[in-house]
């Protein structure tokens, strides 16, 4: 049971806001040497994994193609591109995301869109100049809170999109996992059973995203007052 | 062939330039505490495979140790202001999304064809690797295009994405760290730890009860771990197989399915889930590191419900 004193770290560590970083290598040091193994065999072991995971980060190969467009305006642009859409509000802007990262990713389409592919250059700015244009002005804490839904909705459409994906990792995964039980399930019946919970996801998602322009008009009342 | 590899080494390429930059910019005082932390990342990139897996986990601790001193933080960046941006957003019009469209299509049409391109009978894209190689391909040429289209200094696109990296600072790492503690975790045998304690403390006696167990098992354990695929193969061998589907006569793809997606529910919930949390969090530059989670929340809880109901209508049906 002892190698279990890590989960204890990770947990305490991000409940009293330690940096992270110090949490995850004093929880890795915790757990190794309560599974008896010495600090220079699990600094060894935690090296070689973050080496062979470096592929997480190709992601951060955009930043220099987002960051140029963003000096030339486009966040700017895309604020005034929804702007002039009457129908436009955030909260039906970030329904229509949603839908669409879902469905590319039931298509396979997973690194199509991203939190630093489109969310920061484009829907956050896009919903943020919706809700400008419909209330008169934002303040900084509704501007967040657009923000913060803007990245939900990515993660949810993610999320319960992949799985409809044939080839998808955690099919696989499941595929493999039951195969070595002795258990052979075909990878299309996984697929069709994620359906369900990916449209359930969708109405749960979609309604909350809906109402955020109600909340928004709410705070931007209150703030008036 | 071109493999992962390549793509690293321009990574890495574009950390040490980063690293340079921050270098050069003296004006604030974390100017070294910055050059040393990109200048780490670069040559992880850029070395990493053949360094070796103890020096790979000594660059991590130097890595730690400089985020968590306070050694990092945000450069003096040249760059525009709020003025030109909207004046240039006016002037570029809709063109501007031209680069940022780009990718996907050109990503979108190199995961299809990059696998098929021989040269002198050699694949010229390692197969298994052409999502994620079609990608840096996009980023590459929208960036070639947008160099050509815009003439800004050769210096811009390194300054803007040093603004960015240094937005995101520390926490680009974590995902990367996260994997690494479910290595260590798996290496000294964490989940069958926590498979055994479910096992022994859960009330398992009645189809429903099990099923409820196995989806808010799975949900908590990947909210503990920040990774569903770490739960499965735990909660799965403790509850799913040998008590949905072998005790109670349930469907093992639904079981499988479903659990993994009350797994997902999960990794909304938590920091652990640091790409899809805290990442976004510091892109978009939130006061509050847990923003994203919050407004998550009710939506994991309402759909671990809805999961559950879910399963257990279907799992004893087909």
């Amino acid at each position: 049971m002892w190698p279990l004193i890590g989960i204890g770290v990770i947990i305490t560590g991000f409940a009293a806001r330690v940096n992270p970083l110090i949490v995850i290598i004093a929880a890795a040091l915790a757990t190794g040497i309560a599974a008896h193994q010495s600090p220079l065999a699990i600094i060894a072991t935690f090296g070689k994994a973050y080496n062979e995971s470096r592929y997480v980060s190709i992601v951060w190969l955009i930043l220099p193609v987002i960051g140029l467009l963003e000096r030339e305006g486009l966040q700017e642009r895309a604020r005034m591109l929804v702007g002039r859409v009457r129908a436009a509000t955030a909260g039906r802007l970030l329904v229509v995301y949603l839908a669409l990262r879902q469905v590319t990713a039931a298509l396979g389409l997973l690194s199509l869109f991203g939190h630093a592919q489109t969310v920061r250059p484009l829907i956050a700015p896009m919903a943020e100049g919706a809700a400008e244009t419909r209330l008169g002005g934002l303040s900084e804490k509704s501007r967040m809170l657009i923000r913060a839904y803007a990245a939900s909705a990515d993660n949810v459409g993610a999320f319960f999109g992949e799985d409809i994906f044939l080839a998808v990792g955690s099919i696989l995964l499941i595929k493999g996992f039951l195969q070595q039980l002795g258990i052979l399930v075909a990878p299309l019946s996984l697929s069709l059973w994620a359906i369900p919970s990916a449209l359930l996801a969708f109405v749960i998602h979609g309604v909350r995203l809906w109402r955020l322009d109600a909340k928004l008009t709410r705070q931007s009342k209150d703030e008036a007052r | 062939m071109i493999g992962l590899e390549q793509v690293y080494w321009l990574i890495g390429m574009m950390f040490i330039a980063i690293a340079v930059q921050s270098w050069r910019d003296r004006s604030h005082r974390k100017w070294l505490g910055n050059t040393a932390f990109w200048g780490l990342l670069g040559i992880s990139f850029l070395f990493g495979t053949i360094i070796g897996s103890l020096a790979n986990g000594i660059l991590v601790l130097a890595l730690v140790a400089l985020a968590g001193s306070g050694a990092t933080g945000l450069g003096s960046i040249r760059t525009t202001s709020a003025v030109a941006r909207d004046a240039r957003a006016r002037r570029h019009g809709n063109w501007l999304f031209g680069p940022a469209l780009l990718i996907p299509v050109i990503a979108i049409i190199g995961t299809f064809m990059l696998g098929r391109i021989q040269l002198w009978g050699f694949p010229l894209a390692d197969p298994k690797e052409t999502t994620l190689i079609a990608l840096a391909l996009g980023i590459a040429i929208a960036l070639i295009a947008a160099m050509l289209w815009l003439r800004p200094s050769l210096h811009a696109p390194i300054e803007e994405a040093r603004r960015l990296s240094d937005t995101i600072g520390w926490a680009a790492v974590l995902p990367q760290m996260l994997a690494a503690l479910g290595a260590v975790f798996a290496v000294c045998g964490v989940g069958q730890a926590v498979g055994q304690i479910a096992t022994t403390w859960l009330p398992l006696s009645h189809p429903l009860a099990a099923v409820a167990a196995y989806c808010i098992g799975m949900a908590f354990f990947t909210s503990v771990m920040g990774n569903a695929f770490a739960a499965f193969p735990v909660m799965t061998a403790a509850i799913g197989v040998p008590l949905i589907v072998e005790k109670f006569g349930g469907d093992p793809a639904i079981m499988g399915t479903i659990g993994m997606l009350s797994g997902f529910c999960g990794t909304l919930t938590t920091p652990m889930a640091a790409n899809f949390n805290i990442v976004p969090a510091a892109l978009l530059e939130l006061p509050d590191r847990n923003g994203v989670i919050k407004v998550q929340i009710p939506t994991a809880i309402a759909l671990l419900i809805g999961n559950i109901a879910l399963m257990s209508f279907l799992v004893f049906r087909f």
